[in-house]
């Protein structure tokens, strides 16, 4: 059997197509599906109706009208569902199927996660883009060094998100329902990543929450995305940005491969 | 080869007694109980071999063949299969085997089987001209034409189960674990599951571990069983020898010409059941000649077939002593 690396690379791209295949399985699912990942109009709306009046804790209308169809663009482009995916197949002995084939888990996850993104997007990003072009253009970056590190950047956010849904799902090896745990993972993902309202008007109602989100994902799995996509930055400031995205990408996927060897060491393949 | 040597595998299970109460205590203190699921089984199978893998509901069949398969870790023992320790589910071991359980499905259910298939071979790393040369031989081989495109969840349990057995068997696998691959089919297509594993085990000198509650299932596959109850290994051997051994007497049925005494009928052995003309008899070896002969000879029976005894009647009787082997050794241990 040839190398398990270059045999994963080459089965990739029939993985992406069947993911895709999944994806669009069921019609009238996969359009009300894509239609729950505008919750960021709705925060859009919120906060302009605050800032009709004048800037806002520093943000006027196009200032957070960019800020929350970029929460809309990174959203979309770096959520999955890996946890409930993976939680699913532990609690039901699914997971036994995968485990019988010479291939990582976490790979096919995160192609089966990633070949639905294009889909899941198909509403959200034209409005996001649209809407963002003609409101809030002038608060969208034009440093082209800034849009280059924009790719990179949401690929690290990307990564982070599905490394620590993973880790999360890895819990059902141990404690079988992971429901609760995932609600309060996104709390605190709400809280800290910039989701609710952006970070630093958080931070300067909240100086505590800033603090915290210091030492948490969170900001690196949203937040820093979008800062690089509407705000002007120095060279250091993005470097930082993008360098403390991958070290929690680093920690991230060291996480949910620990959790996954422990776990799967527990698995009881229920059923059959 | 697949070789097990003092192998164990316990659980540990949450037990509480129903009601709302017991509910809300389990909440602050839980009781487990460790349950032995396997507990010190060894058996050596070799390349080719056919086994039939036995035991009642609970016997730890399920769990061996899990382990064998790498998707348990084992509590204690040595286990190696086709060379690798299976739970480190090595690549080049899980190229080697595969896993089939009737209750639990590989295809992906909202696509047609035809995708798994896409998906095993490019897992798999299977050139594309042998998967569809191997393909196309399981196509013929379980009738598959026309089902390879329906969506998985459209399909019958037949169908499914014919699909199942050939997405397991794309990448050739050299050793197969059935668990249960007949369960809910007719008879018609458990006797075709049954011809296709015997043509593939012949075909690829596949080795064969089998667990089915159909006994003929057993009986038409394999010349080897293996018998497990309560996690413990009671038997291991030829299929006939134990029936020989359980129960050497045979049973004879035929169909009279001519009403018949009863107390005629008692001379020639054991009566099991009489409906109309059909009897069925049972006759100890060294009787049987003289009983044919007779049967044909003075009675002129219509037709007559001479079995072995129900592979299921042994089993039972086994695991009646088995049982109680086993209240005996708790008694022991209690006194």
């Amino acid at each position: 059997m040839r190398s398990t690396a270059s045999r994963t690379i080459r089965a990739l791209p029939t993985l992406l197509r069947i993911g895709v295949a999944e994806t669009v399985a069921y019609r009238a699912e996969f359009i009300v599906w894509m239609l729950t990942s505008t919750m960021p109009l709705i925060n859009l709306a919120f906060w302009s109706a605050v800032a009709r009046d004048g800037a806002f804790q520093g943000y006027d209308t196009p200032q957070l009208t960019a800020y929350f169809l970029g929460a809309l663009i990174v959203r979309n482009l770096t959520g999955n569902w890996v946890a409930w995916q993976l939680s699913e197949e532990i609690r039901t002995g699914v997971l036994s199927m995968r485990l019988l084939r010479p291939l990582h888990p976490i790979v096919a996850y995160a192609s089966s996660q990633s070949a639905a993104l294009p889909f899941r997007s198909l509403i959200a990003l034209p409005i996001a883009v649209i809407l963002l072009v003609s409101a809030g253009g002038g608060a969208i970056t034009h440093d082209p060094a800034q849009l280059a590190l924009l790719l990179p950047s949401l690929l690290l956010a990307w990564l982070i998100t599905f490394a620590l849904m993973f880790a999360l799902g890895c819990l059902s090896f141990w404690i079988t329902q992971t429901f609760g745990i995932v609600t309060f993972y996104f709390g605190l993902w709400s809280l800290f990543s910039g989701y609710m309202m952006p970070m630093d008007m958080m931070t300067s109602k909240f100086p505590i929450v800033g603090y915290l989100a210091k030492w948490m994902p969170f900001y690196s799995m949203l937040g820093a995305p979008i800062e690089l996509m509407t705000k002007h930055l120095t060279t250091g400031k993005m470097l930082e940005i993008v360098g403390i995205q991958a070290g929690w990408t680093v920690v991230c996927i060291f996480v949910a491969l620990r959790a996954w060897s422990a776990g799967v060491r527990r698995f009881e393949a229920v059923g059959g | 080869m697949i070789r097990a040597k003092e192998l164990t595998k316990h659980f540990k299970v949450h037990r509480r007694p129903p009601g709302l109460a017991a509910a809300i205590k389990s909440l602050v203190h839980r009781k487990y109980d460790v349950v032995k699921a396997v507990d010190g089984v060894s058996f050596t199978i070799e390349r080719g071999e056919r086994v039939g893998f036995l035991g009642p509901n609970g016997a730890g069949k399920t769990t061996t063949l899990k382990v064998l398969s790498g998707l348990l870790h084992p509590t204690s023992g040595e286990i190696e299969v086709a060379g690798h320790v299976p739970f480190k589910r090595e690549p080049d071991l899980l190229g080697k085997i595969t896993l089939v359980m009737g209750q639990k499905s590989q295809l992906i259910w909202d696509l047609p089987p035809a995708e798994t298939y896409a998906m095993n071979r490019a897992i798999f790393d299977v050139p594309q001209a042998e998967f569809e040369k191997t393909l196309g031989e399981l196509t013929e081989l379980l009738d598959l034409s026309g089902l390879v495109d329906k969506p998985t969840r459209q399909l019958s349990l037949g169908e499914r189960m014919k699909c199942e057995l050939a997405a397991a068997l794309l990448h050739r696998p050299t050793t197969l674990f059935l668990d249960e691959p007949t369960i809910g089919l007719d008879v018609a297509m458990q006797v075709a599951i049954r011809d296709f594993v015997r043509n593939y085990n012949q075909r690829h000198e596949a080795t064969v571990l089998l667990t089915s509650h159909y006994m003929d299932d057993v009986v038409a596959l394999c010349p080897r069983i293996i018998v497990i109850d309560q996690g413990k290994l009671i038997h291991d051997g030829d299929l006939r020898q134990l029936i020989k051994t359980m129960d050497p007497d045979k049973r004879v049925s035929f169909t009279l010409t001519a009403p018949i005494d009863q107390g005629e009928l008692e001379k020639l052995g054991t009566i099991l059941s009489r409906e109309g003309q059909r009897i069925s008899l049972r006759v100890s070896e060294r009787e049987l000649p003289a009983v044919v002969g007779h049967v044909l000879g003075t009675l002129k029976a219509a037709d007559i077939a001479i079995e072995d005894p129900p592979l299921e009647d042994i089993l039972r009787v086994m695991f009646g002593r088995s049982k109680e082997a086993a209240a005996n050794h708790k008694e022991t241990e209690a006194s």
